[in-house]
């Protein structure tokens, strides 16, 4: 979570070091329903905090696929967030169904 | 206590064959007595040849602290197994659990399945399922588990003039894949298997089933092939699984697949449901897709015989 947050603080502070014209992005739901993320592939700007819902009866995890954020297993109900502050393509999957999987296209 | 020591060796002596097997609730029994597998009845009818027989059940996915719709009393279901087991007129000599002990790998659940189980008196053998090791370095699991086992919790043991294999296919799993094996632990297994004769009968047993039963829902083992590669000189082999919370079996040369129902809930047919997810059936129902069942391996004959009985109704 330590990670998450200093990314979050990072973003914060990059916004600020921007100039009062800088906005934080708004924060990207993602849920979890049924074995599949959705919406599995979704665009978000730089800053954007991605926060993932488990509302399966069954855990899940978010993985990134370079191993750059790992959430700890979510259990129905729980939420796990991260911050994108660069841009690109980070794809993710769930480590115990690895056939879940999905994507953030940071721009 | 290492995994190659057990007291089975009153057995080894004999000629074996696989003699009976009888499911009770969620496990299987078996009787090896001269290398093929066979059952002689159902729970309360079996009749093992008690001079010779020798037995052990199977139990899966008891997801101990699962407390959802689909069975908010997954203690309750197990502890009923275990009273089926104790039931057996000729008692099993060990079991083997096909992982998802627990839902959420929590020391508490892990207790509880431990004191349920454990009023069974036999000997467990476990494998992890992906829900017993969400801890980052599964030290809950294999503290518990793990001795004398390899790696993430694999290790081999000889009974009743049979060779058990337990493997791990639940961790490291990539992005778009399915079970995994993992390179170290298929080494391992090679070197295993090379000390065995063909004439060996070989039980593998691993969580997540061995064979591809459906890709879309993530159920079958990457690398798979090439551990069955390693087993194509054996005469006999089975290979016992969970995962799925439902029975389904194949035979394919000389190999025999199986999976075991869970104790706790079940699991939609493949591609009959939006997820694989806990299957909610009315309550009246639940002991009835929980049920037993039977596998009859014919000696001498490859094709398997299977009756499945409900654990109630
Ligand atoms: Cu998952």
């Amino acid at each position: 979570m330590t990670f998450v947050f200093n990314c979050a603080r990072a973003a914060l502070i990059v916004a600020a070091l921007m100039g009062a014209s800088a906005v934080r992005a708004a924060d990207m739901p993602v849920s979890i329903d049924n074995f599949v993320f959705t919406p599995a592939e979704t665009q978000v700007s730089v800053g954007t905090t991605v926060i993932w819902t488990n509302n399966d009866d069954i855990p899940h995890t978010v993985v990134d696929a370079d191993h750059k954020y790992k959430s700890s297993a979510l259990d129905t109900g729980d939420k796990f967030s991260h911050t994108f502050t660069e841009p690109g393509t980070y794809e993710y999957f769930c480590s115990l169904h690895p056939h879940m999987t999905g994507k953030i296209i940071v721009k | 206590m290492t995994h190659d020591a057990h007291d089975h060796e009153e057995g080894a002596t004999r000629r074996k064959v696989l003699e009976c097997m009888t499911w009770a609730g969620t496990g299987v029994l078996w009787t090896l007595a001269g290398g093929i597998p066979r059952s002689t009845g159902l729970i309360g009818e079996a009749k093992a040849d008690e001079s010779k027989a020798f037995s052990f059940l199977q139990l899966s996915d008891s997801h101990i602290g699962f407390d959802k719709p689909a069975n908010p009393n997954a203690n309750g279901t197990l502890t009923e197994a275990i009273t089926k087991v104790n039931a057996l007129p000729a008692k099993p000599s060990f079991m083997i659990h096909t992982g998802d002990i627990s839902h959420l790998s929590k020391p508490a659940e892990f207790d509880t399945a431990d004191q349920i189980i454990g009023q069974s008196r036999l000997d467990v053998h476990y494998v992890p399922g992906e829900h017993d090791v969400l801890d980052d370095d599964r030290k809950i699991y294999l503290d518990r588990y793990g001795k004398g086992a390899k790696g993430a919790g694999w290790y081999s043991f000889d009974a009743g003039g049979a060779h058990f294999v337990g493997l791990v296919n639940v961790v490291d799993l990539k992005g778009g894949g399915m079970g995994n094996l993992g390179a170290d632990q298929l080494a391992w297994l090679q070197a295993d298997l090379a000390a065995r004769t063909a004439s060996t009968p070989i039980v593998v047993f691993a969580h997540i089933p061995l064979w591809t039963i459906y890709a879309d829902w993530g159920w079958g083992t990457q690398d798979s092939e090439q551990a069955l590669g390693m087993l194509k000189k054996f005469g006999s082999v089975t290979v016992l699984n969970g995962h799925i919370h439902q029975v389904m079996q194949k035979v394919e040369g000389n190999v025999a697949f199986h999976t075991a129902r869970s104790t706790a809930f079940p699991q939609p047919a493949p591609g009959t449901a939006p997820s694989p997810g806990p299957m909610k059936v009315e309550d009246s129902k639940l002991r009835t897709v929980l049920g037993i069942r039977q596998v009859n391996f014919v000696p001498g004959a490859e094709r398997l015989a299977v009756i499945d009985t409900p654990l109630a109704g």
